[in-house]
């Protein structure tokens, strides 16, 4: 690959996913991207490399940005942001959304559907606290091929081990081989499509709680800031934000400030500015 | 720093469990069989065990039965951890009174992940 043909796959990608790959991440295009040349019946990624600058492949397109995510997940990853769902937001809403009996969630970066499932789980484990409320799970991803994966609820070995206590595993899933299935009950409860966070998301209408985990990492700072602004207008004005372990939107967008007492939980700014029931709530606490 | 037995008849798997979790900061013994992990459990119990299933002399889970009626015999969280990977092993093992259970093959994260469930990371 030339100077000149990496630079352009480095601005593909930012352009079409907003992932920022630096010239110290060679190795990594190189090794993400050869396989899909040689599936393609490219000589060399040089080559395939000429093909997107000539334009007009959509599906080849699509296979290099899906190989350039990192699908990285396991179940309740991080523990605390599933604990503060289920403590500390839950018996919120089951006051401040007594009337409507509705909460809807959505995981903007889902990968292969351990994070939506975690939570579904979660919501199960607490169905007899909600009758007749409706969760509902909303659960996007960049990439169709870990969306369709997540869609079967078909999981590895591996990946039912990492996580998910032995417990919920016998409770909510069976076993297909050396495989296992989450069940359709929990399946059904989640909405899972293929979503790019660079478009326009607004028609998914308004959440309660938006999980965004580990994929601003991956963005530029404007990115990030423009992301988090509209994910703020599409967030209720008593809702909440959860990102990664290592994210936060300080200094990246006024729409969000830090929840005073829970880390990694943030809230919408302006929830300052009027005593919501949350802000009340955790005052008490 | 906790104490975590070992309690498998391959010396290969002992050496990498032991390698895992003395990452994490455990103490190791070991065990190859459960015939002498019962005898190292009636010194001093450990607060953890990662205990195979298939085993001469005598087994994980008949091991697990016994340990379980010992005084204090209820107080180390025991990790199965076997190739016997059907769910009715799993069941059989949960109810025996295990507290998690890792199917092999395993890997760090994998261990790190079910002793931080048992509260013991
Ligand atoms: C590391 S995973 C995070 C999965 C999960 N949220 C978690 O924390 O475990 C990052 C995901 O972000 C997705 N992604 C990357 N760029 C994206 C974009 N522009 N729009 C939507 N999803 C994107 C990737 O496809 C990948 O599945």
């Amino acid at each position: 690959m030339t100077p000149t043909e990496f630079a352009f796959l480095a601005r593909f990608l930012k352009e079409r996913s907003g992932i920022v790959i630096g010239e110290d991440k060679r190795y990594l295009v190189e090794s993400r991207l050869g396989p899909i040349a040689r599936k393609a019946g490219f000589a060399s990624l040089s080559e395939l490399t000429q093909r997107l600058m000539r334009g007009g492949d959509t599906a080849l397109a699509q296979s290099v940005i899906e190989a350039m995510t990192t699908n990285e997940t396991f179940f309740f990853r991080d523990g605390a942001p599933f604990t503060q769902f289920s403590d500390v937001l839950l018996p919120e809403f089951a006051k401040t959304r007594a009337a409507q009996k509705r909460v809807r969630i959505w995981c903007a970066a889902c990968s292969t559907g351990q994070e939506p499932y975690s939570l579904a789980m979660l919501l199960d484990e607490k169905a007899a606290q909600f009758p007749g409320w409706r969760f509902e799970i909303v659960a996007t991803d960049l990439a169709s091929e870990v969306v369709d994966r997540a869609r079967t609820g078909l999981f590895s070995q591996f990946e039912v081990q990492r996580g998910l206590p032995i417990k919920l595993l016998l409770k909510h899933f069976t076993q297909e081989g050396d495989r296992w299935r989450i069940a359709a009950k929990l399946r059904e409860r989640v909405q899972f499509r293929t979503l790019n966070l660079l478009r326009d998301f607004s028609p998914l209408g308004q959440f309660d709680v938006v999980f965004c985990r580990n994929v601003l990492i991956y963005f530029d700072e404007p990115t990030k800031a423009d992301i988090l602004g509209r994910i703020g207008k599409q967030l209720a004005p008593d809702g909440a934000l959860l990102l990664g372990s290592a994210e936060t939107v300080l200094g990246l967008n006024a729409a969000f400030r830090p929840h005073p007492s829970h880390r990694g939980l943030f809230v919408p700014a302006a929830a300052g500015a009027a005593p919501s029931a949350f802000r009340l709530a955790s005052a008490v606490r | 720093m906790k104490h975590c037995l070992v309690v498998d008849d391959s010396s290969v798997i002992r050496k990498v469990a032991r390698r895992i979790l003395e990452g994490y900061s455990f103490k190791i013994s070991e065990a190859e069989n459960g015939q002498s992990a019962l005898a190292l459990c009636k010194q001093a119990m450990p607060d953890g065990i990662l205990l195979d299933w298939n085993m001469p002399v005598m087994d994980g889970y008949e091991f697990l039965s016994e340990l379980r009626s010992l005084p204090g015999g209820d107080t180390p969280k025991v990790v199965f951890c076997t190739t016997e990977n059907d769910v009715s092993f799993i069941t059989r093992a949960m109810r025996a009174g295990a507290d998690e259970y890792v199917m092999k093959p395993f890997d760090k994260e994998i261990i790190g992940s079910k002793f931080a469930e048992v509260g013991l990371i």
